[in-house]
């Protein structure tokens, strides 16, 4: 016996609509039994998980300090992987854009000027597009896979920023724990609003996923990005190169990972300190994907995403499971959202003995 | 009908209200056929007539939905290509199914029974090789032989199995005319000894010359059964289409212009282990011409279109020349805006984005010639989707475009209305250039007529065309003059009425006559040989 997957004459547009609302629902009812087999009530965990931190006004300001930095990096993703750009090392690029954001505040600490932010936020785009740069240098002369290159740099990024706030960086003052001192009011991203600690980071995001949005839809570069994609050999006939878009989606993508990246230590965090992400740079990938790779499906994917990092947190402290939940959930979503499309792609076929149809998809 | 019908009582496979559906669609809708043993069968038809799907039903390949497959007198149903081959029946893919990196012997072995050894198996193949006039080393490497001897590779393989009967889709369509009847010669062994065959193609003149009886199919159903050495080849033609194939018309003497599209010297490395080296091409088209490139496929045609529409720029900036100014640096774009059009061979992610609209597609290959009516917003470069979709649909209306909807995938449209999209697409511009590779490659008669016509039209409008092709009919049909590529050697061209089918043969197979003295005591040897 064995199963093949066969593929369909065409997808249906339905399902491709339905399908990440469906694996959604999937996601929550394999999340009931997984919380039933926890000997928890699977109905009062799931409201815990994900209706409860929607009820304060406080933790609607976490989720978009959550959801600011998640749709910033997918939203550059969307980019990379529709011009077949394998981007995995989005949480290297952000780490490395909120180091080289964080120089002006860590070694200028005394500088005061209402330039300091704008220049750290342009420092953090520049340090992820360059450190991006490294996987794109490295395919296009080297021919190397990029899903590796870059997610082996997160390693170094991460390294390098451990090294850093235990050595260099380090605060003297800081009684030997291993963090910078903390940024001066110029170089801290201001609350949006008085009720919560919600930051600009969110508002980058939208916007980011607005241009990007009009850039794929309406612009020549989002043709091109799109038309690479697809096929290099026709990108080759259309008189676009490859090798440049190797470059430029890399680099976009990193950019934005950099812009994340300064963001969160700049408003969130407020001094650098060896770990700076809970995986955003990773969980970007879900979000990408469950957002169908489309800006504006990535928003509200974003915010799915941000709320099952508020979910753990929320159900460590009200129903005493672990926080390693969220991984969970996370993990079961981007297998539902992966296996319903290629559901919508293929058929699956059970072929007993040689060659022997007994059971198909349909008819 | 009848004629079916008669001869079933003795026939060695018949097949009736043979039916398969793809979805709602009838690939095949109630087939009637009958081979009598030791006959030629022809299964002649345009693409997507059902040929492919009939004989994949035949070898196991397809299972169908109504109707009975009867051999030898008993019905049987054929799950797979395995009992296709217990009951005597072998298959010859139009495409290999070889391992390059493997002897001819090993690549045998992989389709029979394990435990027979490899000598045994190279002695066999060799002698039947010799026995059927099939020349072939067992123990040469696949990726040395040419498209012919790999073609003769797959059939010793069917002929192993002692098979009553061959199916052979297109297997002309990649030989030479010198290599095609060193094959019928093998057909007609294995009718003598009582095989039989059933032999699929669209060449009118070779079925007429080899086959017994024919079978015609046109949109999945059988629309005539008859003695092809009877009919005449635009009778055929007609059972094919449906309708009379319009003649291509041609002026008789162009009036030829300035020198539009040359190239000196043009020596291009190979890319890849399995690509052509072009060596030293020379060519000059003038306004007004139409210069057709003919050769077996993979002697150097899609690197010498790479070359020419600057996909692949060469080093030597001199040695491709557009009304001229020397491109050879330039890169595709550079060259449209010189006024070239180009069409490449492969639909599919080379011309077109399957899964892309027409109108997408039509900003592939204009986004930048057609930058003024195609984009707005400056540096921004927005997309005018209205204009864009509106010359797609002038397009499809000049070219006769048949498709559902008004503005459908690639993907959804017949080889032949994309292909006639894809030339629309250039000659919309009014090109005073124009190099197309294959332009009728698997496009069916009516489509494959209106293509020739345009090509010839536009050149009679003073630009200068080259078609790279591998029809012969094709190429006398539309060429002012011809000139033959081999091993990524280009000869020089002779006005088409010169060339007679037996010297393009030669040409083909390598044999470069040449005026020079010192090259034609060379060509005299290498035909001593």
């Amino acid at each position: 016996m064995r199963i093949e997957l066969e593929r369909r004459g065409s997808a249906s547009p339905l399902f491709s609509v339905i399908s990440p609302i469906l694996s959604l629902l999937l996601t929550l009812v394999f999340g009931a039994i997984l919380f039933w087999l926890l000997g928890k009530g699977p109905l009062s965990a799931l409201y815990s998980f994900f209706i409860d931190p929607l009820t304060e006004v406080w933790s609607l300001h976490e989720l978009a300090i959550k959801a600011g930095p998640l749709i910033l990096i997918a939203v550059g993703l969307s980019v990379a992987y529709r011009s077949n750009n394998w981007n995995i090392g989005a949480e290297g690029q952000f780490t490395l854009g909120a180091i080289t954001g964080s120089i002006l505040p860590v070694l200028v600490p005394s500088w005061h000027s209402p330039l300091v932010l704008p220049l750290m936020m342009v420092m953090g785009m520049l340090g992820g597009a360059l450190f991006a740069a490294i996987p794109a240098l490295l395919k296009t002369r080297f021919n190397t896979n990029e899903i590796l290159t870059s997610l082996m740099l997160v390693y170094i990024a991460q390294l390098f920023l451990d090294w850093l706030v235990r050595g260099p960086w380090r605060d003297p003052k800081g009684f030997n724990f291993p963090r910078s001192l903390d940024f001066s009011s110029d170089a801290v991203l201001p609350p949006l609003l008085d009720s919560g600690r919600a930051h600009a980071s969110i508002i980058f995001a939208l916007l980011a996923a607005v241009l990007i949005w009009f850039m794929m839809r309406y612009m020549l570069k989002g043709f091109e990005v799109t038309v690479l994609g697809r096929s290099e050999r026709a990108g080759r006939f259309a008189g676009f190169s490859s090798r440049r878009m190797v470059w430029f989606s890399l680099m976009l993508s990193g950019a934005l990972a950099g812009l994340a990246g300064i963001s969160e230590v700049s408003g969130s965090i407020g001094h650098l300190q060896p770990s700076i992400s809970p995986g955003y740079g990773f969980t970007a990938i879900i979000v990408a994907f469950l957002g169908r790779l489309n800006p504006l499906g990535i928003i509200a994917s974003g915010f799915v995403l941000a709320l099952t990092y508020l979910g753990g947190e929320a159900a460590q402290l009200s129903i005493g499971i672990s926080d390693k939940v969220t991984r969970v959930f996370q993990g079961l979503i981007l297998f539902f959202v992966l296996s319903c499309d290629t559901l919508i792609l293929y058929r699956v076929r059970i072929i007993f003995g040689a060659g022997k149809t007994l059971a198909e998809g349909k008819h | 009908m009848t004629d079916a019908r008669s001869v079933e009582a003795g026939s060695l496979l018949s097949v009736r209200g043979l039916t398969k559906y793809f979805g709602s669609f009838a690939a095949c809708n109630g087939i009637d056929l009958s081979i009598a043993p030791g006959e030629i069968h022809a299964l002649l038809g345009e693409n997507g007539a059902g040929k492919s799907t009939l004989v994949k039903m035949l070898f196991g390949v397809l299972q169908p939905n109504a109707g009975d497959i009867v051999w030898g007198g008993s019905s049987v149903s054929i799950g797979s290509p395995g009992e296709a081959r217990a009951l005597g029946i072998g298959m010859v893919f139009q495409h290999f199914s070889l391992f390059e990196a493997l002897t001819v012997a090993e690549n045998i072995a992989l389709s029979l029974d394990p435990r027979i050894p490899l000598a045994k198996i190279a002695e066999e193949a060799a002698s039947l090789s010799k026995a059927y006039g099939l020349p072939l080393d067992p123990n040469s490497h696949v990726a040395d032989l040419s498209v012919g001897e790999r073609q003769r590779i797959e059939i010793v393989r069917a002929l192993l199995q002692n098979p009553k009967l061959i199916i052979l889709d297109e297997p002309t369509s990649v030989l030479t005319p010198q290599e095609a009847d060193r094959l019928f010669e093998t057909l007609f062994k294995l009718k003598a000894e009582g095989r039989s065959v059933l032999y699929i193609s669209h060449r009118l003149e070779e079925v007429q010359r080899i086959c017994d009886r024919a079978t015609v199919l046109r949109h999945g159903k059988v629309t005539g059964a008859c003695d092809p050495k009877q009919e005449t080849p635009a009778s055929l033609a007609r059972m094919m289409v449906g309708a009379d194939v319009a003649a291509v018309h041609r002026e008789e003497a162009p009036q030829l212009g300035d020198v539009l599209i040359e190239a000196k010297g043009l020596s291009v490395a190979a890319r890849t282990p399995f690509a052509v080296a072009l060596k030293n091409v020379s060519l000059t088209v003038r306004s007004g011409e139409v210069l057709a490139i003919a050769g077996v496929a993979g002697n150097g045609q899609g690197e010498l279109f790479d070359a020419l529409s600057g996909e692949y720029p060469v080093a030597d900036d001199a040695s491709v020349s557009i009304r001229g100014q020397a491109v050879g640096r330039t890169g595709i774009n550079g060259r449209r805006l010189l006024g070239a059009g180009f069409v490449p061979e492969e639909r599919h992610g080379h011309a077109a984005v399957s899964d892309m609209s027409l109108s997408d597609n039509l900003l592939l290959s204009r986004s930048r010639s057609d930058r003024k009516s195609f984009l707005s917003g400056g540096l921004l470069s927005v997309i005018r989707h209205d204009a864009i979709r509106e010359t797609a649909r002038r397009i499809c209306g000049e070219m006769d475009v048949r498709k559902s909807g008004d503005d459908p995938n690639a993907a959804s449209l017949s080889g032949g209305n994309l292909q006639k999209f894809i030339i629309g697409r250039e000659l919309d511009r009014k090109p005073s250039v124009l190099i197309v590779n294959q332009p009728t490659w698997g496009v069916d008669a009516g489509a494959a007529s209106r293509i020739r016509q345009a090509l010839i039209d536009l050149a009679r409008a003073g630009s200068a065309v080259i078609v790279i092709s591998q029809d012969l009919d094709e190429i006398f049909e539309v060429a002012t003059n011809i000139a033959v590529i081999s091993e990524g050697k280009l000869s020089p061209s002779y006005p088409a009425g010169e060339l007679s089918l037996e010297r393009i043969g030669l040409l083909m197979g390598g044999i470069h006559d040449s005026t020079r003295h010192d090259q034609s005591a060379q060509a005299e040897a290498a035909l001593a040989h």
